[in-house]
Formats: structure tokens, sequence, C-alpha cells
């Protein structure tokens, strides 16, 4: 290869959702676990203007030199979404082989409820044709019965992180107990290892 | 030392710490808001910290500062500069006793800005230093060179960010404040200070003095380096800056790079020694073509915006690493570059994946519980011409309301509304600005109506904080950036005390009364103020005790409620129209505008079985 050594020897990680679901965590657990196995880590962030509803965006590179904070198209290792649908607004994102992690969650935009747009059919089969290496989570249910309906993003950091062979147990766990309030670590490290047996059996 | 991963802004707010500035100033603005949050949050027991009313008053604070001797650092958006030109282009002359430093953000790509002006431009009309950081560790290190630059020349400087800058995060080593002891103290000193004629001719020419000790400075400056390649391939060399380095680097790493941390004054030897030492010169830098003109001054022919006849480098919108691929697949065909660049090889997949069925847009919207939402709906039922403003309430654009006709800039809600008056438009105008935006630049507007006997409707939505920029204090608040009590400042005071005799206070959450107050003040010959005041559910947040619901025996499905625009009303294909109850925040408006009284206020507790 030539021009783009660079890249290729960084791992990028796309995050979606739409906002209040909890992205921004997601991203900044797997960026301190970067950090904290020695990678250069760069992260970026799109909110909508508006604080409730609209899409969010995050973005996590690491490796041993990064350059770019923004990740350019078919390099993401991983495409992560929240929400049913919006995992394919950014289908572009992903790398040949990559992996899609969908919950299936439905939010639905004012622009469908006032009647102006149809929100698409969409299901596990469906999303396979988009994303042929698919884990598909009923985060939200699973979360809830953990106890806590909040911790359907750990779930889905769960069931990536399995993709990110780089990044070790250990290097999760305590950028778990780094990011997340001390009474909620057990709950999140308990969703996290849901996650990670999800993607294991899928 | 320790690392950590911070944001660019969360890195200058450090870089004022570690520089030891004395005093911290600025109006919010995306992308540049989290910088003075930052620094009141972590060190406003060291530094001073204001939320001023607006970037002009913001900077002269900040510039009042420095006369004593002491670092002062003030952050706006790029409009904010608009704002503070006056003193910005004054100070350049008297220049600063102690550091100065103005940060200003960027936003290629408009994401949260009316315009996509270039701050670049205005460091150079006002002949003052600008600096671009290209991560986070430089935007914290460029803090503490940008004073020691101040300071050595006596010049206020410019920190340039841009959104991905200022958002994104990277690896920062900590460093610890340096000691500076020094004595705040004002030493009189009329020909420096004082911009008279007679003395501002002496400061004329000392500014270009400067401009030409400044740009020598630059040259030799740590801040602008030449990254040679390891292979001794000197054919391509590419000058860039900012954000776009990082993508440069990414995309051309075989090329020679001149990265600039410091672009104006123009360290002109630079750009020579390196145009003298590669064969071609490439010029890769986001928006305009700043540098690139001057390399043309200099007599160096570059390729960069332009290649030959065709458009290269885009001249807006923000650059990342696929558009400077494409940069690198147009200078790879082309015939007068190809020699020197391989087309970049992108890995895709060639499976071909079914047509993406259309997404629905998730624009961003008014809350549920939006006290701007009531007003808008009451009104859309009037045929006026609508003059609005910058702040949530711009989001009244977005259909159904659909009720703004202009907007310009911050105050100009009341005065474009007022200059439609004078030209005595056909219809009535009403006038619209946010409580920060009256206080920021909608005052004296108002003022302007009355004392001219104007005529217009004007309305101040005071949901009592700076909502659009995510919940700042603001004079009429009672709080400061720190969170202390203080006065708090009345519109409707203040409307009378500049003689406007029509000052009505309403709550736009409720329609009857906010109708009847538009109604009397759209057909009135004189002025009236109308203050919609009703506190934003997202700063204010009450514990919930009720909601609404749908009562499905009542509904008749006629899509009414649907037209206040409330995200917490849903409707389902057959038209079953229901409440989103995670969403609801209890604010009724619904209810006011069903014609059936299908939408019904439930105790929470009592729809939980009693059990909460
Ligand atoms: C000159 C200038 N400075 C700052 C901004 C950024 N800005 C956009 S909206 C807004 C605040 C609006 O607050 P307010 O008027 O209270 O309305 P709200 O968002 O609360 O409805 C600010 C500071 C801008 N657009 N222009």
């Amino acid at each position: 290869m030539n021009a783009q050594t660079n890249t290729k020897e960084s791992t990028s990680v796309v995050l979606v959702g739409v906002g209040g679901q909890g992205i921004l965590l997601a991203s900044a657990i797997i960026a301190q676990a970067a950090l904290t196995t020695g990678y250069d880590v760069k992260t970026y962030e799109v909110h909508g203007m508006a604080q409730r509803g609209g899409s969010v965006l995050a973005q996590v590179r690491y490796g041993e030199k990064v350059y770019s904070p923004l990740i350019p198209k078919h390099e993401a290792s991983v495409l992560a979404s929240l929400e049913r649908t919006e995992a394919l607004r950014y289908v572009d994102y992903l790398a040949p082989h990559g992996l899609a992690v969908v919950s299936d969650q439905v939010i639905v935009p004012v622009t469908v409820s006032s009647g102006a747009a149809t929100y698409p059919e969409m299901d596990e089969t469906a999303l396979k044709t988009y994303f042929p290496r698919l884990v598909y989570v009923s985060a939200v249910e699973r979360a809830l019965e953990l106890g806590n309906a909040r911790a359907a993003n750990v779930i889905l950091l769960g069931a990536l992180s399995t993709k990110l062979d780089n990044l070790a147990d250990d290097a999760w766990q305590k950028a778990i107990q780094t990011c997340v309030k001390p009474k909620f670590v057990d709950l999140n490290l308990q969703a996290f290892y849901l996650g990670r047996e999800l993607a294991k059996n899928a | 030392m320790e690392k950590k991963l911070l944001s660019g802004n969360e890195a200058i707010a450090r870089g004022a710490y570690e520089a030891n500035a004395s005093v911290a100033t600025g109006y919010p603005g995306t992308p540049s808001t989290e910088i003075l949050e930052n620094i009141s949050k972590f060190y406003g027991d060291k530094i001073y910290c204001e939320w001023a009313p607006n970037e002009k008053v913001a900077f002269e604070t900040a510039a009042g500062a420095t006369t004593t001797g002491a670092r002062a650092i003030t952050t706006m958006k790029l409009v904010g500069l608009n704002v503070a030109a006056d003193p910005l282009m004054t100070l350049a002359y008297t220049g600063v006793a102690g550091g100065f430093i103005a940060v200003v953000a960027d936003d290629p790509g408009m994401n949260s800005s009316q315009n996509e002006q270039d701050t670049r431009l205005f460091a150079h009309f006002a002949k003052v230093p600008v600096l671009e950081p290209a991560d986070s560790q430089e935007a914290k290190e460029f803090v503490k060179i940008g004073f020691e630059i101040s300071e050595q020349f006596g010049t206020p400087v410019i920190l340039r960010t841009t959104t991905t800058t200022s958002h994104s995060r990277s690896v920062v080593e900590l460093g610890a404040p340096i000691e500076l002891n020094r004595p705040h103290s004002f030493k009189k000193d009329p020909q420096r200070f004082v911009p008279i004629p007679a003395f501002a001719r002496g400061m004329r020419v000392r500014l270009e003095e400067r401009v030409e000790k400044l740009a020598k400075a630059a040259s030799i400056s740590s801040l602008n380096r030449i990254e040679w390649n390891t292979n001794g391939d000197k054919r391509v060399g590419i000058v860039t800056s900012g954000a776009a380095y990082q993508y440069v680097k990414e995309v051309f790493p075989e090329a020679n790079i001149l990265k600039l941390g410091w672009c104006y004054p123009f360290p002109d030897e630079l750009f020579l020694e390196f145009a003298d030492q590669v064969e071609r010169v490439f010029v890769i830098e986001e928006l305009e073509d700043f540098m690139e003109r001057r390399f043309k001054e200099l007599g160096v022919a570059t390729v960069g915006k332009r290649l030959g006849n065709e458009k290269l480098v885009p001249k807006y919108g923000p650059l990342d690493v696929d558009v400077l691929r494409d940069v690198k697949r147009k200078l790879a065909e082309n015939e007068a570059t190809k020699a020197y660049f391989v087309a970049p090889n992108v890995t895709k997949s060639d499976a071909k994946l079914p047509e993406i069925p259309t997404l629905p847009n998730r624009p961003p919207v008014l809350c549920p519980g939006c006290p701007h939402r009531g007003f808008f709906y009451a009104l859309s039922k009037f045929d006026v011409v609508v003059s609005g403003d910058i702040g949530c309430y711009t989001l009244g654009v977005a259909p159904p309301l659909n009720c703004m006709d202009t907007v310009l800039c911050m105050g100009g809600g009341f005065t474009v509304a007022h200059g439609m008056d004078c030209a005595k438009n056909d219809r009535p105008v009403v006038g619209i600005v946010g409580d920060s935006t009256f206080f920021h630049s909608g005052m004296t507007g108002l003022m302007d109506v009355v004392y001219n006997k104007g005529k217009s409707t004007l309305v101040v939505l005071d949901n009592r904080i700076t909502a659009m920029t995510g919940h700042q204090e603001n004079p009429g608040t009672g709080k400061t950036i720190l969170g202390e009590e203080t006065f708090a400042a009345s519109v409707s005071e203040i409307a009378k005390a500049m003689g406007c005799k029509n000052v009505v206070e309403i709550n736009p959450r409720y329609l009857d009364e906010t109708t009847k107050a538009l109604k009397t003040a759209i057909e009135s010959d004189e002025p009236w103020l109308i203050v919609a005041k009703e506190p934003c559910p997202l700063a204010y947040r009450k514990k919930l005790e009720k909601n609404y619901r749908v009562n499905q025996e009542k509904c008749k499905k006629c899509g009414g409620c649907l037209k206040i625009g409330c995200p917490a009303i849903e409707r389902a294909a057959d038209k079953t129209v229901s409440v989103n109850e995670s969403l609801c925040v209890d604010c009724g408006l619904c209810a006011q505008v069903c014609k059936f009284n299908a939408l019904e206020e439930v105790d929470l507790a009592a729809a939980k079985g009693g059990l909460v």
C-alpha cells in the first residue's frame, strides 16, 4: 500500500444514535481504554443543534499515531448504532468486513410523527443485507433486565469490543471505572460483559 | 507530567491557567463556548471570569485588564469578532501592556453559524498576529506562546480555532502554571493609550514597524516548521495550517510539508526558503486562499484552490481526509501534476449493497415544553412579517410553525423590523429577539424604535437563559458564570426606562393571553414590547407530577395537535395520535389547541396505580 500506511495503522470506531442515548459515554470509554493501553487517541463528536432528538455522531480513532480526528469513509472497523436505522445513514464509513452493532430501539423523529416522512420498515434480516457482519441486540430490553435502561449503550459497547482485539479486558475494565460514576460501575461492567456474550453468539 | 484527553476548548482553558492569565471574558457561541465554561469550572478561583453581555464588552474588558500589565483572554465565535471589531482595530494601534489573546472559533461548514467568515482575514485587516493550532496539545501551548508574543511585541494576538480543533479531543501533556508575580499597575502614557489623531499617527507608523518585526519573528518561530520527508525527494512541497495539517499528513505522507501555526504577519522569509527548496508548491488551506495569495504576491507559482482552469481545494466548507483524497486524485490525473502524485487507493467493499431506503431527517427542533412553541403558534394566526433573530427560537422557521421571515444577525430582530416599518411595508411587522439577544444588542434597537417614534411590535422571548449555546447565565438570570447571585436585569423595566410606554408581560404557554397581547400590539400605531416570560424547561427542570395523554375515545384524529410541532406527540400510520410519555413535560399547549378536549392531563402517581 502506498499513501495510506498511516491510516491503516489506526483503528476507527463510529458510534451513532439520537441525543440523550449515551453515545458520548460509550465513545469516552473506548478512548479511555485506548489511552490506558498507550495508544495515541483522537475523538470527535457532532451534536445536532437541539438538545434532544437530533442525530448524534461520535468518532474514535486510536493507534501508534493518529492524525485526522475525523474518520475517512470506508475505514471504520466498527459502526455501532443505538437506534435501529441510524446506522444506515453512515454505512459509507464502514470498512470492508467491518462489524455493525445495532440496537433494535426505534426512536421516531418529529418528521415522521408529524406525517412529513415515513420510518422505513427494518428488521434484522433487512439490516443484514447492508451489514453482512451484524450484531443485532435488543439493548434496551436487556438493559432493563439488568435493572436500568440507561445501560443499553454499554451493552452495545461490550458487543463492539469483540472487534477491537487490540484493547485488553483489563483496559476496558479500567476505562469503565474511570468514566462511570462509582455507584454505576457494577451495573456497567455487567452490561459490558453481557454485550460481549451477545456478540459471541451472533 | 500527566497526560489527558482534552478537547481543543478544554486545552485552551488549561493553557490560560498554565500561562497564569488573570482575566477571562467572553460571550457564548458555538464552537467557542466551552473555553470559558472550563476556565470558570476548573480555575474560577484563580482566574477572574465573566460572561459579558456581548463580544464587544468582553473584548474591551479584557483589553482594559491588559493595560495594567495583566494577562487577559477573551473568547467568541467567528461572528463575535464582527461585534468586537471596533476595539480590535484600535487595540492594534495602542498595543497592549500585558498579554492579550482573543480566541476566535471559526466554523467551516457552518455547523452552527450563520456564515463562514475566515478569521485569518480579520487578523490581516487588523494587522495582528493569528495563531492556528492543529490539535489540543498545540491549542494549549499556543495560548502560552501567544501571551509571550503579545507581550514581546505589545500586540493583541488572535488564536483561531475551527470546529474540528475546538471539539475534537486529543492527548495533552499537562504542565505546571508559570509564576509571573508582576504588579498590575497602569502606567500613564497618553501617547501610547490615547489615540487622538496627533498620537494615533505615531501609532500608525509603529504598527507598520511592528508588523514587519512580527513577520521576521514568525519566519523563525517554533510555531512554524518544515517537515522534510525521509526519502529526500524534494519535488512536492505542501503548505498548510490548522486542522488541514492533519488531513495533509494522512493523505500526503510522502510530501514535504511547511506547517504553519503562525501564518500572519506572513513569514515571507520562511515561505521563500521553502519554495526555493522544493520543485512545486501546493497550498492546502481550509476556507480562503489566504496564504496562497501571499505566495503569488511573492512571485511563487502555486497550485491550491485551482489547478489550471479547474477548481481543486474547496474554498468553502470543511476539509477532511475524503476531500483531500479527491484533491490528490485530481492531481494524479492532471497532465501538469500527474508526475508528482499517485492516486490514493481506498479499499471499498466489492459487494453491491441494496439501495438504502430514504431515512427520515432528524432536524433540530424546539424541545417538548419549549415556551417558544406557544408564542409561535399564537403568532402563526396573524398576517404579519416576522423579523427574527438568533437563538433556539430561530427554529420557529421550520414547519409546521413557519414563523420566521428574516434573520440577519444578533440584535437584528428589532432593527430589521423597524426598517420595514420605516419603508411602510404593506403588512404589519413583528420583531423578535431572545433574552440573551436582547441584552447583547437588542436593547439599542428598542431604544431606536422608541426614540424615532416607530410603531413596531417587538417581542422578547424571555426563557430566562441563553439556551441555544447550552444554557449560559446572562444579565437577566440573576447569576454570574460562577453561579453567584447577582442583580437580575428586567427586560420590562429596561424598556420602560427607555420610554417604551406599552410594555406587557405574558406567559407564552397560554395561547389566549399571548394572542390577545399580539392583537393589541399589532393593531396599535405605537411601539409595543411584549415580554414572553417562561423558563426553558431544560435549564430549569421540575419534578414532573402530571403529563398529558390522548383520550382515544374523544380523539377525532384531525391532526390539529400536530400543528404545534411537539416532538412528544406522535402519529401512527393509521393516524392514531398518542403522547410519548417519556418526552412530555406537561406544558399543556396541545390541550389548548385540541378542539375535542381529547388531550387530558393525568396524575403520574395515580397513573402508576398510586405506587410512586
Ligand atoms: C454575534 C454572535 N454571537 C454569538 C452567537 C451565538 N449565539 C447564537 S444563539 C445565541 C444565544 C441566544 O440566546 P437567547 O437570545 O436567550 O435565545 P434562546 O436560545 O435562549 O432561545 C448565541 C449566543 C451568534 N450567533 N452571534
